[in-house]
C-alpha cells in the first residue's frame, strides 16, 4: 500500500538544500523593475497625475498612471470561470484606478531600470485628489448617507443571502423557551505567507508570459486576459514552488499589471515584487465579520428556533465576495439543525484592505461565532458543552438537500472521544469548577464542519496527464498546485498506489505552465487529493488498461489476464513476471513497426462533495491581573477520511492550528480611524506566533474512509484553523465565567471584560 | 550611475574566498543573492522581522537583510548551500528536518537551520523552553513549528551522543 505510508516529502532534499527555486529566484538580475503608487488617501476621486518629473529622473523606462490603463474592467477572485453571466465574479477591477477606494489603493506605476530608481521616480509623482469621506465599519457602511465606493452597489451592499425555514415566529411563542442572544464579532487578518506575492512578465513571440507565485495559474493566466482585453490564449502563466499561500494567492493580485506593463515596454522583462507591507497592504485579507445570533431553546437545550445576521466586511473590492460570508452562514443550520430559522448575511464594501479568500473561508469566522453561542447556551441552561454536542450537532446520516452531501459516519461523536479523552475533559472540568484567585484554569471544545471542494456552487474539475519514460517511470501532471501542503507528495503516492509502481518512479512535475499543464483549477477550498485524486485514479487506471493492452504483442498474454505489481508486467493467474514495465517501455518507444508515445490523460469532473467534521480542545491558565491567556494543552482531532500521509497531514492539522491561535490571541489588522490608514501592517507590529507562543499542538484522526473519494481523502487542508478560537474561548469562558465576542482575545480585551465582570 | 559609490568586499562564503564590487547600500542578502546566486538566502520582510534571510557569520546567524554587504568584509560567511556536503550530502540537522517533516513550503526553512546550526555548535543541551526562545527570530506559517522543534532537539541529543529524553510538552513519536 502506497496510500498510508508516512514517506518524506518529495520535495524535502530540494528544500533542506536550499535548492528550490522560488519566482524571485529564477527572475533574471536584469529584468526592469516595477514600482507601484499607493494612494495616501483612503477614498478620493484622482483628478490628474503629474508625471513629467518623474519621467526625467534617472533609469525610469516609464510612468503609467490610472488614465494610461485600459478601459476595461476585470475579476480577481480564485474562482472557475463561469459560462452563466449571473455567477461570474465581480468585475470591479482596473490595472490602476481614478477612483481610490482604500488608503494604499494603486494609482500609478514606474518601470526602471532598478528598484533604487523605481523608488525615486514614485517620490516624483504628483498627484491631484478630490478626497471624499470614508467608511472602515461594516455596519456605518450599510447606512443610508454612508460613503459610497461602487456606483452600482447601494448602501455598498455586494450582495444579501437568506435562509428561511419553518415558522420562526409562530416557534417561539412556545411557553417555557430560553432566549440567548450574542453579538460575536471577528478581525482582519493577513495570511502571512513567509514568501511575499512576487510576479515577473515579460513577451516572447508575441504572447505575454507571466511567472507567478500563484495557487491558481490557470485561473490567474484568464484574469490577465480579462484585465488586459486580450485573449486568454496570448498569456501563459507559469508557477514554480511557492513560499506559502493560504488563500491570499487563491487571488489574481499584481500578475495582471506586471503583464501590462511589460507590454507598455516592448515585451521587456519586468518584476513586481511585492514588499512585505504591500503584502499587507495591497494583497488580500480575511473577512471581518459581524455576527448576531439568538437562540430559543428548550430547559434540556433542544433548539426550537435560531436566528442569525452576518455582516461581513468586504474592504474595497469585491475580491471572493460574498461566497465567503454565505458559506459560513449556510453552514450553521447543517451543523445544529433547527426547524425554524431566520438567516440573512450581507458582504458590505468598505474602504479598507481588500478581503479575499483565506485558510477556511468564512468558518473560522462563523465557528468563532456559533461555538461561542453554544457555550453561552450552555451556561444559560447549566448543560455541559460536551454532552450538549453530542446531543444537537448533525446526526449520522443526515443529508444536505443542497449540495448532496451526506454524513456517512459519525464523526462528532468519534472525534469527541478522542479528543476529551486526551484533555481529560471530564477530570478537569469538575476540578476547575469552582476558582478562586489570580490563576484560573479551564477547558472548553469547538466542533467544527468543512466541505471538500466547491462542488455545487461552481464548476469542479481536475485533469492529469502521464507520460511514461524508457525506465517505466512516468511523469505526472496536474492543474492543482503544491504550495507547501504536500499535494506532489499525496499524488505521487497515489499514481503509485493505482498503477502498481514504485513512488520513486513518479516524478511529479510540480510547476505549473499553462502552455502544457493540463487545466485544472489550482490549489484552493481542501480539494486536493478529493478532485485531483479523482483525476489521478482516473488516468492511472485507463493508463495501466492502456499499458496491459500495449504490453499483448509483447506478452502474448490477453489484458485482463496481467496486471502492473511492483513495476513488473504480471500474469495474474499465477502470478509469474512476465516483463518489466521499463522493459515493456523501451521495447514499446523504440518498436520499430509499431512505436508509441506512452501517455495518458483524463479529466475528471466532480459531481459529489463530502462533509469533513471534527473537534478541538483547549485547556487555559488565565492571569486575572495580567489578563493574560496561557494555553496549556490545545488538541485537534479530524476525520479527514482516510490518510494519504499521515505525517504529511499532522503537519498540515499543526499549521492550521497555529494560524487558529494567532486568530485567538493575536492577530489584528489595526486601523487609523482619522485616515483609514493601516497602522500595524508588518511582520513586528502585526503579532505572528513565534515559537514561544505555543503549546505543543496535538493533531489526532478517526479515519473513516469517505465513500465518494477516489482514494477515502476529504478535506484537511483548512479545517484545522476552525475550532481553535472558540475552544480557547470557552475554556476561558470556564476559567472566568466570562464570555468574550471579539477576538482576538488580547489583554486590551481582557482587561475591559474582567473589570466589567468585577474580577479586577 | 554617476552618484554610486562601489566598494570592493572581500570575504570567505561557504569556505571560499571571493571578491565582488558592491553597491555600499546594499544589504549581505542583496550581494548573496545578487553576486553569488546564494538564492537559499530568502527575502520575506527585508526589515530583520522574519529571519527567512538568516546566515551564519563567523559562528553567529545574523539577519543578513539589515546587515550591510560592507560590513562582510574579511567575514566568514556560511549559507545553507554551505551547509550541505560538497557530494550533496545533508547534514545530520538537515535530515532531521526531512525526517521529523519540519519542512513544507520551505521558504522560512534554510533560515531556520542556520539559526539552529549556530544553536546546536554551542554543544549544549537546552530545555524545549529554551529552544523555543532560541529559535524565536524566525517565523514560520505553514508548520505550527512543532516538527522543527522536534528536528532540532533530536538532532542535539544525538550530536551529544545521548538518548532522546520524551518532549516536555508533547509526545515522542
Amino acid at each position: 500500500m502506497k496510500i498510508g505510508q508516512s514517506i518524506p516529502r518529495v520535495d524535502s532534499y530540494d528544500k533542506a538544500t536550499g535548492r528550490t527555486k522560488y519566482t524571485d529566484d529564477l527572475c533574471d538580475q536584469n529584468a526592469l523593475v516595477a514600482k507601484i503608487l499607493h494612494a495616501n488617501v483612503a477614498h478620493a476621486i484622482v483628478k490628474s497625475v503629474d508625471t513629467s518629473e518623474a519621467e526625467d529622473m534617472p533609469g525610469v523606462i516609464g510612468v503609467f498612471t490610472c488614465f494610461d490603463v485600459p478601459e476595461c474592467t476585470f475579476p480577481t477572485a480564485g474562482h472557475p470561470w463561469s459560462t452563466v453571466e449571473s455567477h461570474q465574479d465581480v468585475m470591479d477591477r482596473h490595472l490602476l484606478t481614478k477612483h481610490v477606494r482604500y488608503y494604499g489603493d494603486d494609482v500609478a506605476a514606474v518601470v526602471a531600470e532598478d528598484e533604487v530608481s523605481a523608488v525615486r521616480a514614485l517620490e516624483k509623482i504628483h498627484v491631484e485628489y478630490e478626497v471624499l469621506p470614508f467608511v472602515l465599519d461594516v455596519q456605518e457602511a450599510m447606512k443610508d448617507g454612508a460613503p459610497q465606493l461602487h456606483e452600482r452597489f447601494k448602501n455598498n451592499i455586494l450582495a444579501h443571502t437568506d435562509i428561511r425555514r419553518g415558522n420562526l415566529a409562530e416557534a417561539i411563542k412556545e411557553p417555557g423557551l430560553t432566549r440567548i442572544e450574542g453579538w460575536y464579532d471577528t478581525p482582519t487578518v493577513q495570511h502571512c505567507h513567509i514568501e511575499n506575492a512576487c510576479c515577473y512578465a515579460y513577451m516572447e513571440n508575441g504572447r505575454v508570459n507571466v511567472v507567478a507565485s500563484t495557487q491558481i495559474p490557470h485561473i490567474t493566466r484568464r484574469c490577465i486576459g480579462q484585465a488586459l482585453g486580450i485573449d486568454w490564449g496570448m498569456v501563459r502563466l507559469v508557477k514554480p514552488y511557492i513560499g506559502g499561500g493560504f488563500g491570499d494567492k487563491q487571488d489574481a493580485l499584481y500578475e495582471p499589471l506586471c503583464a501590462w506593463l511589460s507590454m507598455q515596454v516592448g515585451g521587456r522583462l519586468v518584476k513586481l515584487e511585492c514588499t512585505r507591507e504591500e503584502t499587507f497592504q495591497n494583497c488580500r485579507v480575511r473577512h471581518a465579520i459581524r455576527y448576531h445570533l439568538i437562540s430559543w431553546v428548550r430547559k434540556d437545550g433542544t433548539l426550537v428556533g435560531r436566528k442569525l445576521e452576518c455582516y461581513s466586511n468586504q474592504g474595497a473590492y469585491a475580491s471572493h465576495g460574498h461566497g465567503v460570508c454565505a458559506k459560513g452562514m449556510n453552514a450553521v443550520p447543517q451543523i445544529y439543525p433547527c426547524p425554524n430559522i431566520e438567516c440573512d448575511s450581507w458582504t458590505v464594501f468598505t474602504n479598507r484592505q481588500v478581503a479575499g479568500a483565506m485558510r477556511g473561508y468564512g468558518m473560522p469566522q462563523v465557528t468563532f461565532a456559533l461555538e461561542s453561542h453554544v457555550d453561552d447556551i450552555c451556561q444559560a441552561l447549566g448543560l455541559d458543552p460536551l454532552e450538549y454536542r453530542r446531543k444537537t450537532t448533525m446526526p449520522l446520516g443526515y443529508v444536505d438537500a443542497f449540495s448532496k452531501n451526506e454524513l456517512y459516519s459519525d464523526s462528532f461523536n468519534q472525534t469527541l472521544d478522542v479528543g476529551s479523552a486526551y484533555i481529560e475533559y471530564e477530570k478537569k472540568r469538575k476540578e476547575y469548577s469552582h476558582q478562586t484567585g489570580r490563576f484560573r484554569r479551564g477547558v472548553g471544545l469547538s466542533v467544527f464542519w468543512y466541505n471538500t471542494a466547491v462542488w455545487p456552487i461552481s464548476l469542479e474539475t481536475s485533469a492529469c496527464r502521464m507520460v511514461m519514460n524508457q525506465d517505466g517511470s512516468i511523469q505526472l501532471q496536474v492543474g492543482e498546485t503544491e504550495i507547501g501542503q504536500g499535494a506532489d507528495t499525496a499524488f505521487a503516492q497515489m499514481a503509485a498506489e493505482t498503477l502498481g509502481i514504485s513512488i520513486d518512479k513518479v516524478h511529479v512535475v510540480s510547476c505549473q505552465d499553462t502552455d502544457v499543464t493540463p487545466y485544472g483549477t489550482g490549489a484552493y477550498a481542501s480539494r486536493q487529493t478529493y478532485a485531483a485524486g479523482m483525476a489521478v485514479r482516473g488516468c492511472a487506471e485507463a493508463f495501466k488498461q492502456h499499458i496491459l493492452e500495449v504490453a499483448f504483442p509483447y506478452t502474448r498474454m490477453q489484458p485482463y489476464l496481467m496486471d502492473i505489481v511492483d513495476d513488473q508486467i504480471i500474469r495474474t493467474t499465477d502470478g509469474r513476471v512476465l516483463m518489466s514495465l521499463g522493459d515493456l517501455a523501451k521495447q514499446k518507444l523504440y518498436d520499430l513497426e509499431n512505436c508509441e508515445h506512452l501517455t495518458m490523460e483524463k479529466t475528471a469532473q466532480l459531481k459529489t462533495n463530502a462533509y469533513s467534521f471534527g473537534c478541538g480542545f483547549a485547556e487555559v491558565e488565565v492571569d486575572l491581573e495580567m489578563c493574560q491567556v496561557k494555553v496549556l494543552k490545545l488538541i485537534n482531532v479530524h476525520d479527514a477520511g482516510t490518510l494519504v500521509n499521515p505525517a504529511l497531514a499532522r503537519a498540515q492539522v499543526q499549521g492550521g492550528m497555529s494560524m487558529g491561535l494567532g486568530y485567538a490571541l493575536s492577530e489584528k489588522m489595526l486601523y487609523d480611524e482619522k485616515t483609514g490608514r493601516l497602522l500595524n501592517g508588518n511582520l513586528l507590529d502585526y503579532k505572528l506566533s513565534t515559537t514561544m507562543d505555543h503549546p505543543h499542538l496535538e493533531a489526532r484522526f478517526v479515519q473513516n474512509a469517505e465513500p465518494t473519494s477516489a482514494y477515502g481523502t476529504k478535506a484537511l487542508g483548512e479545517p484545522p484553523v476552525l475550532p481553535v478560537a472558540p475552544a480557547v474561548r470557552n475554556a476561558i469562558l470556564q476559567a472566568t465565567g466570562v464570555g468574550l465576542d471579539e477576538l482576538p482575545m488580547r489583554p486590551h480585551l481582557l482587561y475591559e471584560k474582567f473589570k466589567e465582570a468585577h474580577l479586577i | 550611475m554617476s552618484n554610486r559609490q562601489f566598494k570592493m568586499v572581500t570575504c570567505t562564503i561557504n569556505g571560499k574566498e571571493r571578491t565582488a564590487m558592491v553597491d555600499v547600500r546594499a544589504s549581505l542578502t542583496d550581494m548573496l543573492r545578487n553576486d553569488y546566486s546564494l538564492t537559499s538566502v530568502k527575502k520575506g520582510c527585508e526589515v530583520g522581522e522574519c529571519g527567512a534571510c538568516a546566515v551564519i557569520i563567523d559562528g553567529e546567524c545574523f539577519n543578513s537583510c539589515i546587515y550591510m554587504a560592507i560590513w562582510a568584509d574579511g567575514k566568514n560567511i556560511t549559507t545553507l548551500e554551505g551547509l550541505t556536503g560538497p557530494k550533496g550530502e545533508l547534514s545530520d540537522l538537515q535530515q532531521a528536518f526531512v525526517d521529523e517533516t519540519a519542512i513544507q513550503c520551505g521558504f522560512c526553512t534554510p533560515g531556520f537551520i542556520l539559526e539552529a546550526e549556530t544553536i546546536l555548535q554551542k554543544g549544549k543541551i537546552y530545555t524545549d523552553d529554551e529552544l523555543r526562545k532560541l529559535l524565536s527570530g524566525h517565523l514560520c506559517r505553514c508548520t505550527g513549528y512543532d516538527n522543527i522543534l522536534r528536528a532540532v532537539r533530536k538532532t542535539m541529543y544525538r550530536r551529544q551522543g545521548l538518548p532522546i529524553p520524551p518532549e516536555e510538552d508533547g509526545e515522542e513519536r
